[in-house]
């Protein structure tokens, strides 16, 4: 883009400056997607990878397991819950304030999004089996075997 | 019969589009001029038969055809008129049949009413719309067949899923597929420019409208599905940038900067080639998102309508059509010419700026909606939400807007930094005061959302600035459009800021009778009962909220309970006032016998819906605008064609 349009540059070079222009935008932006996502992007466990390789405090992160049988608790606010979200090797126990969604409950399966903090992992989001049609795609990524693992340690 | 009729005149528009295609194939080849003639009724009958199989459609949801597999899977013969009508269109099947009617019928009127552009290249441009539309036609006609029958007829229908019967489900997905599917004129325009090699500005002029009709219901669309998720999900946020909302945010960023780059085409022969380009990303942006989201690979909190087993065919068309676009675009970029050059400082130069900063939001999120995808390769899930896509799209947004409070107001070409100083002065002024009792005010609050006050109340403000020294009466409309529509988007983004950065929320277990307070607002139980509506019964709580201390006015929000299909689903209750709204949802009942209760106060959040209103708003006054001027343009040259021959005929 020159200073002078009537003259001087070649429209044949505006466009190559207005190529280099774009290029350079969506290259920088490319990049700086690239990085932000490796920071930012949250990674989701099973109980058994928290454990064994469990994240950075305070970093976000989602859990998917089994809601335990019988370790439902609801603390004396009432709107606060504890549970328990197994996958049969290991156990990870939950804390959430907030209103449950409608088919959140014991022995089935839950994702929860949120952060360990010490060895609870604080919840600010509970995502439940919509109906019976509906299940989170992280349980249905489960190994038939590990589901069925899963099923077998709540029942 | 009404379904055979359907199917049978469905498949009749299908292969009215194949003669479509090589009709205007051929009549583009030397000698085939013959053929020119029958393009046009060709497009205007695939309309006209696809609205027809479509209406088939909505005739058997409204009378409950049982015998179609279709209705009984989706429809309930208790379904109260409204959702019976809307559920049409609220599964897999229907959807795509709405979708092919959207682009058989946009193809019909731009055949019928289009008269600027050059012959072959609108020959060559209902072509392409064919050649798309025939993707579609196989995909519904083969793998989705809409109107199949059932051996035997089911007794009952299961119903629509709960969270479908509002009555945003009327208004919100026809209004988006207007949006996405009217983009494929664009798509289509761009491949027949290519062809004719016809870029230029009587080819912008005649794309405009269409791209402005479309980005109008594209606007409107999300907008609507803001608001509409916003209350239905109880979860009192209104943009999640869910895989869904992405895929109706990145063809709304591309249609947005086509829609830029075409007025600078349409007036200084410039960015030729970009605005051909963008023509043919946007609707490609319209399929990648709608297809990713369709065919189960991405999963979203408002896919209602997951098909993962055609997912093979879905990712062939969209290979099939965008390659192919890309692909023509390569071959014929070189021989778009260059267009008329600019200066630094001018009009050009702040589009292109923009552009290229539209195009780099639309980066940032269609990488960060595929990126899961990416990463599921090397076998780790991943997510990706808000904290990538707020700041990081930021950073491009924000010069953006503020380049919007410059760029209206330069000259086109060539513009002097002194002649405008003045004028900038106003908006950077009210940036700076904003920014200023933002961080005295309220120092706790985040760097964005304060930002974004500052930034929107700027662009709110400096967004008139273009009418200073003109004389109003006679303002274009078209300019009225730009001034209200960026006005909107700086309304927009105070109520986004505003609401992010000052709401108040409340949870409690309350029994009947207690007291709570969320923000300005004293709340209280008043009582707990059940109530029943058409097809569900639902558990009603009744609040009276009071505004600092004022009449109280009564909230009724609710547990719903759905009988076919069975489902549970909250009503949230909304109370607005001027300077916000309270949001109140109805939780479970604890063992003690207490109801869970969640409150939000969220300040001026209403301005975000009047503002995305208010962008559409400022469309259809550019639009009303430019199709006038052009009604014009066209009578004027008629008369001056018709004195001519009168002339040649006096001699």
């Amino acid at each position: 883009m020159s200073s002078n349009p009537s003259g001087g540059i070649k429209p044949k070079h505006q466009r190559l400056v207005l190529i280099i222009v774009a290029l350079v935008a969506l290259v920088g932006a490319g990049l700086l997607a690239a990085y932000a996502l490796s920071n930012q992007a949250s990674y989701f466990y099973v109980p058994a990878d928290l454990v064994k390789a469990p994240p950075e405090q305070g970093r976000a992160i989602r859990l998917g397991g089994m809601v335990e049988k019988g370790s439902l608790k609801t603390r004396s606010d009432g709107i606060t819950i504890d549970f328990i979200v197994g996958d049969g090797k290991a156990r990870v126990p939950v804390r959430y304030t907030g209103i449950t969604p409608d088919l959140f409950v014991e022995a089935s399966g839950v994702v929860a999004e949120g952060r360990m903090e010490g060895q609870t992992f604080v919840a600010d989001n509970l995502l439940a089996k919509h109906d019976e049609n509906y299940v989170p795609r992280q349980m249905g990524d489960m190994t038939p075997e590990q589901a069925k693992q899963v099923v077998a340690e709540t029942q | 019969m009404i379904a055979e009729i359907g199917l049978a005149v469905l498949w009749m528009a299908a292969a009215l589009a194949v003669l479509q295609l090589f009709a205007g194939f051929s009549a583009l080849r030397p000698g085939g001029k013959a053929l020119a003639g029958v393009v046009r009724p060709l497009a205007v009958m695939q309309g006209v038969l696809v609205a027809i199989s479509f209406l088939a459609l909505i005739d058997l949801f409204l009378e409950t055809d049982l015998s179609v597999k279709l209705v009984a899977a989706n429809s309930h013969s208790m379904k109260p008129f409204i959702f019976k009508l809307a559920g049409t269109w609220g599964n897999h099947e229907g959807s795509m049949l709405l979708w092919i009617t959207i682009m058989a019928v946009s193809g019909g009127v731009v055949a019928l009413v289009e008269k600027r552009l050059r012959e072959d290249t609108l020959i060559a441009t209902l072509a392409g719309q064919a050649f798309v539309s025939l993707g579609f036609y196989a995909f519904l006609l083969l793998s989705s067949n809409p109107f199949e029958r059932l051996p035997e007829p089911a007794p009952e229908g299961q119903g629509l899923n709960p969270l479908l019967q509002d009555i945003g489900l009327a208004f919100h997905p026809p209004t988006l597929y207007v949006g996405y599917v009217g983009l494929s004129v664009a798509f289509s325009f761009a491949i027949g420019a290519l062809i004719t090699r016809d870029v230029g500005p009587a080819f912008a002029r005649a794309m405009r409208p269409w791209v402005l009709g479309a980005w109008i219901f594209l606007t409107v669309g999300i907008t609507a599905g803001s608001y509409w998720a916003y209350y239905t999900l109880g979860w009192g946020g209104w943009w999640f940038w869910d895989p869904v909302e992405n895929a109706s945010l990145m063809p709304w960023l591309a249609a947005t900067a086509l829609l830029h780059s075409c007025s600078v085409l349409a007036s200084r022969n410039a960015l030729r080639a970009w605005t051909v380009m963008l023509g043919v990303i946007a609707f490609s942006m319209s399929m990648v998102g709608t297809f990713l989201v369709r065919s189960g690979i991405l999963t979203s909190v408002h896919a209602f309508a997951v098909d993962p087993e055609r997912g093979s065919f879905i990712l062939a068309l969209l290979a099939i059509y965008i390659g192919g676009a890309l692909a023509l675009f390569g071959i014929r970029a070189s021989t778009v010419t260059e267009g008329e050059r600019f200066s630094l400082f001018s009009r050009e130069a702040s589009l292109v700026f923009n552009n290229v900063m539209l195009c780099g939001i639309l980066g940032i999120v269609l990488l960060g909606t595929l990126y899961p995808l990416m990463t599921e390769a090397f076998g780790a899930k991943v997510s990706v939400g808000p904290p990538y896509f707020n700041p990081v799209s930021a950073i491009f947004a924000i010069p953006m807007m503020l380049m919007m409070g410059v760029g209206p107001l330069l000259r086109w070409r060539k513009d002097k930094p002194s002649r405008i100083t003045a004028t900038v002065a106003i908006p950077a002024l009210v940036v700076a005061l904003v920014l200023l009792a933002v961080v005295l005010m309220f120092p706790s609050i985040r760097i964005l959302p304060m930002l974004g006050i500052a930034v929107g109340a700027g662009l709110a403000v400096g967004s008139w600035l273009p009418l200073r020294g003109r004389n109003l009466r006679r303002t274009p409309f078209a300019v009225w459009g730009m001034v209200v529509a960026h006005c909107g988007l700086g309304v927009a983004l105070l109520g986004a800021a505003s609401e992010s950065a000052f709401s108040t929320e409340r949870l409690a277990a309350m029994n009947v009778g207690d007291t709570q307070s969320v923000g300005p607002i004293a709340l209280k139980l008043e009582k707990i009962e059940p109530v029943a509506g058409p097809n569900w019964t639902a558990i009603e709580a009744t609040v009276t909220a009071s505004y600092k201390g004022g009449t109280p006015v009564t909230l009724h929000p609710q547990a719903r309970t759905f009988t076919s299909p069975p489902g549970e689903r909250t009503e949230s209750a909304l109370h607005t006032r001027w300077t916000g709204q309270l949001y109140a949802v109805l939780g479970n009942e604890g063992d003690d016998g207490r109801w869970q209760m969640r409150f939000w106060w969220k300040p001026f959040v209403p301005l975000l819906w009047l503002g995305g209103l208010l962008v559409a708003f400022g469309g259809l006054l550019a639009l009303i605008g430019r199709v006038a001027q052009d009604v014009k343009r066209v009578r004027v040259n008629d008369k001056i064609a018709f004195r001519k021959t009168q002339q040649d005929m006096l001699k």
